[in-house]
């Protein structure tokens, strides 16, 4: 007599899932993964170290890092107060607010770009205004903050929301009948129960912030050396058939993905732990 | 300290949750505030201890004749335990209860030693001793509930309020916490507030019982007292088991279990008796109870000691007399 669990498909039906799935896992994403490092290396290890070690390459990485060290703790901020807000009181246009949060997912990063070129590009609003004072926003290091900001806004605010919201504010009101200030709260209430949820939202943020193609390359303008961060110094190359170095540099932005995805299943380790702790 | 509550109304949005509301707690007094939920009760406690605030208006929130009104919920003195005790989750159980201390403004704030020290003795007397290095997921739901309370008293609270504070125990550690909190109280003599929906704990434990109903106060007294004499059918109806008769032109009547008697229906005495059929009988312990279908229809449920069934042998389907006296 057979005896297994009702849940269980028969082996023809199991191997044909888990087949399936391996296959479609290594056509889609480990052969391309593959591919990436296969063609930044195909020339050797020198070509591969001399088309990073080059000065458009390092200023693009220079700048992409740039553009994540100002918008990744800018989002955090943004996030954190965004999402404290809408947790913790109850407000007329707080389902707007909620739901504006979801713009930047919801726009074409394309139409992102735009939106800034048209205020503050030559043609645009405050054009004129900011030519007077020989402000450069769009084609320059300001504008490309701008989209990247504007594009990675709700990953920390979307990560803490529902955290939040589970959480109520049951141990801010003790803390206050406690007789603790606004601030002590933060840092010592509601910071150390959503340290791990942030730290999740800034590691996607950063992600992102550093691999952002589609808003940067509307405002960067495409200066070589001076406004191409990395993602669109890869499209250059790519471009200029330049295979080697294009990969080469593509190799970077894969090692950032690898490196979020361990982080990111590292804290889901942690604080999965935790949770099995209650 | 006393707390003298005047008028209160409270309205969320369109909803009324208190309704000219006012209230004497006199100091050292352990009050009840007892009411189905909805009653707005946990809503009156909440204004109380400044973490919501009253309507504007001529209500008034005094502490030992102090208007309390514009003192923040931090700078009242009011030691809150909640209903599901919010404690820290990421401290220990000493950081939780000396947080109150800890986060003083520099000057007031306590050395190391002296909070440790006050730690060491709240502990004590809330029986944790030892527990001081365990986080709030490793305890039970009655250790949670008293390191809640030592938190709450640690910052030597003039006042203390606990929202349901059994609500969320099972039955046993429920009546062990509440015969230990009646102690504790009157061990420490601090003024207690304490919202319940629990008729049974607010009679057993409290020295008065404020009972609310849609946002008003339906009666104040002494457990006794509203017990014995409910000003309202609603009240009469929400404090223990009750029989409502029917009478003639819409009138009811309300008659506790105990205050029916059950005699052999030989003894049958139409001035004040009711021919009544049992329809089922329940012993278990020193108080039996039984359910009796009357002459005219209604149903009553009557409690008689276990010796008084015993002394008339009755069974399903006897016939009985029912004398309805007033207690």
């Amino acid at each position: 007599m057979e005896n297994r669990p009702v849940t269980t498909e028969s082996p023809f039906v199991k191997g044909l899932l888990i087949t399936s799935a391996v296959v479609i896992l290594t056509l889609f994403l480990l052969m391309p993964l593959f591919a990436v490092f296969a063609e930044a290396f195909r020339r050797g290890w020198e070509v591969f170290i001399a088309s990073l070690n080059e000065e458009a390459a390092l200023s693009a990485i220079k700048l992409t890092l740039l553009a994540a060290a100002v918008s990744v703790p800018l989002n955090t901020l943004f996030g954190l107060s965004a999402a404290w807000l809408v947790t913790k009181f109850r407000f007329k246009g707080r389902a707007f607010l909620l739901s504006m949060i979801d713009l930047p997912f919801a726009v074409s990063p394309v139409i992102a770009g735009l939106v800034w070129v048209l205020m503050f590009g030559a043609q645009g609003w405050f054009g004129p205004w900011l030519a007077e004072r020989d402000i450069e926003i769009i084609f320059a290091l300001p504008g490309i903050i701008l989209a990247t900001v504007f594009v990675t806004f709700p990953f920390v605010a979307r990560e803490l929301i529902p955290l939040m919201e589970a959480q109520g504010s049951d141990q801010e009101e003790a803390a206050v009948t406690l007789g603790a200030g606004g601030w002590s709260i933060f840092w010592r209430v509601t910071l150390p129960n959503i340290k791990w949820g942030l730290l999740y939202g800034v590691l996607l943020c950063n992600a992102r912030a550093m691999g952002e193609f589609g808003a940067v390359s509307v405002v960067s303008g495409h200066i070589r050396g001076k406004t191409n961060t990395l993602p669109l110094h890869v499209e250059v190359l790519y471009n200029e058939y330049q295979f080697s170095a294009a990969f080469a540099c593509a190799t970077l932005l894969a090692f950032l993905a690898l490196v979020t995805l361990g982080l990111k299943s590292l804290l889901e380790q942690v604080t999965g732990q935790k949770a099995g702790g209650h | 300290m006393s707390i003298s509550i005047r008028s209160i109304n409270k309205t969320f949005g369109a909803y009324k949750a208190l309704e000219d509301v006012s209230l004497e707690v006199p100091d050292g007094s352990l009050t009840a505030l007892l009411g189905p939920s909805g009653s707005g009760k946990t809503t009156l406690l909440r204004i109380v201890a400044g973490l919501e605030f009253a309507d504007d208006g001529p209500g008034k929130i005094l502490f030992h004749g102090q208007d309390v009104g514009g003192v923040p919920a931090g700078k009242r003195g009011v030691g809150f335990v909640f209903q599901h005790y919010a404690l820290f989750r990421h401290m220990t159980v000493a950081e939780n209860i000396a947080f109150g201390l800890s986060v003083l403004p520099g000057k007031d704030k306590p050395g190391k030693k002296e909070i440790a020290d006050r730690v060491k003795e709240l502990l004590g007397l809330v029986k944790l001793e030892g527990l001081e290095k365990r986080r709030p997921h490793e305890l039970s739901g009655g250790q949670r509930q008293r390191v809640a309370l030592a938190r709450a008293l640690a910052i030597r609270p003039k006042v203390l309020l606990l929202d349901e504070p059994f609500g969320a125990l099972d039955a046993q550690v429920r009546k062990d916490l509440r015969r230990w909190l009646r102690q504790f109280h009157d061990e420490i003599g601090l003024t207690t507030l304490f919202v319940t929906h629990d008729q049974e704990e607010a009679l057993e434990l409290s020295d008065e019982v404020v009972v609310m109903r849609n946002a008003r106060v339906e009666q104040v007294g002494e457990p006794q007292e509203v017990y014995d004499r409910p000003r309202s059918p609603f009240v009469y109806e929400f404090l223990g088991n009750v029989n409502k008769l029917k009478e003639s032109e819409g009138k009811a009547r309300y008659l506790r279990p105990h205050e029916i008697e059950v005699v052999f229906a030989a003894e049958f005495d139409p001035r004040t008796d009711v021919m009544g059929k049992v329809l089922h009988l329940f012993s278990a312990g020193p108080v039996a109870t039984l359910s009796l279908k009357l002459s005219d229809g209604q149903f009553v449920e009557v409690e008689l000691s276990r010796k008084a069934l015993d002394e008339m042998a009755l069974d399903k389907g006897d016939e009985v007399a029912v004398r309805l006296t007033e207690g």
